[in-house]
């Protein structure tokens, strides 16, 4: 089975004040699944703080990540779904509403679930379902396509 | 002709970016060797052309690519502009 935005890594609704409370709930569904480490978060936090938020990388869309060697065990891709918007600090894409954590690793696992994730999200449809959606029934049938 | 599509740590944002500027040059019809990496791998490589967020753009100045920006990286449209715009083929 794929890593992939299963039901125990989606949540909806989420509280966050402030970006990296926002990295840190999409990490925390990874961490919870024993996909990532502790270590991975926090990469993926100080990416934010280093590089800046170009991984805002469509309007109200981030996808937070660190690299494999920060604490990866699996490839796998969570979602986070913000209750209210929130600021990353990009010039065009500000404020973000969808948050995907993403354990980046050197597999080609990784290229299949980034593919997979590419071909939801190149659809305004799927978008505007993941920004409404209240439970995993609502999503069920965008991801459906992509496995 | 070598494009570099460019992120922070070239893992995840320039793959996705990668993937969807492929389609659209083969859509195109226009032959391109493409890699995905990070701004400062990219600083010391060749390429004819570079494809990045605003937010690294800045930190590419001065390379011998052109470097054109995308702002959404799943809007086909505009990379087709983007494309159209900036390659010459």
């Amino acid at each position: 089975m794929m890593n992939f935005l299963e039901e125990s890594m989606v949540k909806f609704g989420v509280d966050a004040d402030d970006a990296e409370s926002a990295i840190e709930a999409a990490g925390k569904l990874l961490l919870d699944e024993g996909l990532v480490e502790q270590t991975y978060i926090d990469a993926m936090k100080h990416a934010y703080i280093d590089n800046g938020p170009y991984f805002v990388l469509a309007p109200q869309i981030a996808i937070p990540h660190a690299r494999p060697e920060d604490g990866v065990k699996e490839a796998s891709v969570s979602f986070v779904q913000l209750k209210k918007p929130v600021v990353f600090g990009h010039s065009a894409n500000d404020p973000v509403r969808l948050v995907f954590g993403l354990g980046a690793s050197t597999s080609d696992e990784h290229l299949t679930l980034l593919k997979k994730l590419t071909g939801i999200l190149n659809d305004t449809n799927n978008i505007a379902t993941l920004k409404t959606a209240t439970s995993y029934e609502d999503i069920k049938n965008i991801l459906e396509l992509e496995r | 002709m070598k494009i570099l599509t460019v992120c922070g740590l070239g893992q995840g944002t320039s793959l996705i970016l990668r993937m969807n500027v492929e389609q659209a040059l083969g859509d195109k019809g226009i032959e391109a060797d493409i890699e995905h990496t990070d701004v400062s791998t990219a600083s010391s490589m060749q390429a004819d052309y570079i494809i990045t967020s605003n937010e690294l753009a800045e930190s590419l100045r001065g390379h011998s690519a052109k470097v054109f920006i995308v702002n959404n990286y799943f809007d086909m449209d505009e990379i087709n502009k983007a494309i159209d715009e900036n390659i010459v083929n």
